[in-house]
């Protein structure tokens, strides 16, 4: 099982590697947004109730990750989806393998990849200035946080994937990324945010995933928001990486 | 004359066609903007009470523009993505076949995106004037009408550029980009004056935040003269520029 896993895993990441075309939107875009929203909303960390920080810019990186991380969850559903459209599932379904490890490899790669995409977004950090004010164990703590998120996210586009069959309804998806992250306390902090947008935010698990990646970032790690944003980032991966194995073999039952 | 209108009318009618028969395809670039509209207005709306950032008209109607843009921006890039289809699949090598000169069958793409682009601005108008954006005057929305079709058409240049020389449509990312990228480095989020200074630099050589200036000053305040024609030159002149390369790789391909 752990060898099929690892396997399929490494052909996951490889694939990506070989296709940095379809690789480069997962930071292309949450690079962009990063830049636009540095440089447009910077005074706002002298909004009365901003927490303090070093910079905006540095309060703007997990917010990237995150939203860098989500888009790589919608990649592995595509990925997926035109697996299933191309043939190559039915060879692995068809293949002496425990069903679960089809989706479990696939996920296994989505935090290989996640790895990859913070490892980005804090060096571009550290090359614009940033320090990370929780050292090499605030490091630890932002990979550790992404790799889980990009876990769970990889798995909701795994079980949509699944589900659909289809790599255009994966891609459909791409729009609510874009919500999901604007109801959250990703961008700004929630005090600051408008209502019902604050207290939609209160609920949303990504509010913790962000809040998580951040503290690190931008002070001496804490333990409330760190172990908040694990228990988000385990919780979401734990009922989606769930959830899509559970797809997977009530698809092939029904097949 | 008249028969290179009717190739005109003809390509125009076909682009129309698509919105009527798969209204579907025409959702995205709707819902993007508006999703990006609320959601910075719900995220960032604060930064209404920074000092210098000038309009009390609330941060929606700040943003309201920056939506009409990006439905520009997104619908002329839709234009690049469709031409990239038509080319894998042989229909654009049809085209080109017909005996009507290249600029007149770029003329019929460009005109088809400049009306489309009225769908998303329409639709972002009602959301924006539902929310309490007060309502700008018959004559400020006539010229929102011409600088956000002005917009669309530079944007269609630029994707059918991209769609020439890539002739795929995985190159739809750069097309966009290239929008996202137009419209948001400018002063999208903030007054100049709230720009961080290679922001501000950025925003001052990008024509598209005159063209957005223009667009903004009705709802933010009133008309002026002295906003308006630096729009209309600027928006005649991206479009000059992208058509002009437009018509080149038009005339260069399959020469």
């Amino acid at each position: 099982m752990i060898r099929v896993v690892l396997a399929l895993a490494g052909r996951g990441l490889r694939i990506a590697l070989r296709r940095p075309q379809f690789l480069a939107p997962l930071v292309v875009f949450p690079t962009l947004l990063l830049a636009v929203n540095t440089g447009g909303l910077s005074q706002a960390t002298s909004l009365p109730g901003f927490p303090p920080v070093q910079s905006f810019f540095a309060f703007q990186i997990p917010a990237a990750i995150t939203q860098s991380l989500l888009l790589g969850g919608v990649s592995a559903g595509i990925a997926t989806a035109l697996e299933m459209e191309l043939g190559f599932f039915d060879r692995l379904v068809a293949a002496p393998v425990p069903r679960s490890a089809i989706v479990l490899g696939r996920l296994l790669s989505a935090a290989g990849l996640a790895c990859l995409q913070v490892t980005w977004f804090l060096v571009l950090g550290l090359i614009f200035g940033v320090t990370i004010e929780g050292g090499i164990p605030g490091v630890l703590v932002v990979f550790l946080i992404g790799s889980i998120a990009g876990t769970g996210f990889a798995a909701i586009g795994v079980t949509l994937a699944v589900r659909a069959g289809n790599a255009s309804v994966v891609q459909g998806v791409f729009p609510l990324v874009f919500v999901v992250l604007f109801l959250s306390s990703a961008f700004f902090p929630q005090d600051l945010m408008t209502s019902p947008a604050s207290e939609i935010a209160r609920y949303n698990p990504l509010s913790y995933i962000a809040n998580g990646l951040r503290n690190p970032i931008v002070s001496e790690i804490q333990l409330k928001p760190v172990l908040e944003g694990l228990a988000a980032a385990v919780g979401v991966a734990l009922v989606f990486g769930s959830l899509s194995v559970w797809t997977l073999l009530g698809k092939l039952r029904d097949a | 004359m008249r028969e290179r209108a009717r190739v005109v009318a003809a390509l125009v009618r076909r682009a129309v066609n698509e919105i009527v028969r798969v209204p579907g395809a025409a959702i995205p670039g709707v819902l993007a903007p508006t999703i990006f509209m609320l959601g910075l207005t719900a995220v960032f709306s604060k930064v209404t009470d920074l000092r210098g950032f000038g309009s009390t008209e609330g941060y929606l109607a700040f943003i309201l523009p920056v939506g009409f843009l990006q439905g520009a921006g997104f619908t002329g890039a839709a234009t690049g993505v469709n031409l990239a289809r038509d080319i894998e699949q042989g229909w654009f090598d049809r085209l080109l076949l017909a005996p009507a000169p290249r600029p007149i069958l770029l003329s019929g793409l460009v005109a088809s995106a400049a009306l489309r682009s009225l769908v998303p601005a329409t639709f972002l108008l009602c959301v924006g004037l539902a929310l309490g954006v007060p309502f700008p005057g018959v004559g400020h929305l006539l010229l929102c009408a011409v600088l956000v079709m002005a917009l669309a058409a530079s944007a269609a240049c630029w994707g059918t550029l991209v769609a020439l020389r890539f002739r795929t449509q995985q190159a739809a990312p750069l097309m966009q980009v290239g929008a996202f990228v137009a419209v948001l480095f400018t002063t999208a989020y903030a007054p100049a004056v709230l720009l961080q200074p290679w922001m501000r630099t950025i925003a001052d050589l990008n024509p598209v935040t005159k063209v957005l200036e223009g667009v903004r000053q009705g709802f933010v305040g009133p008309q002026s003269w002295a906003v308006t024609w630096p729009a209309l030159v600027a928006a005649a002149g991206i479009l000059l520029v992208l058509g002009a390369l437009a018509v080149r790789g038009m005339r260069r391909t399959g020469s």
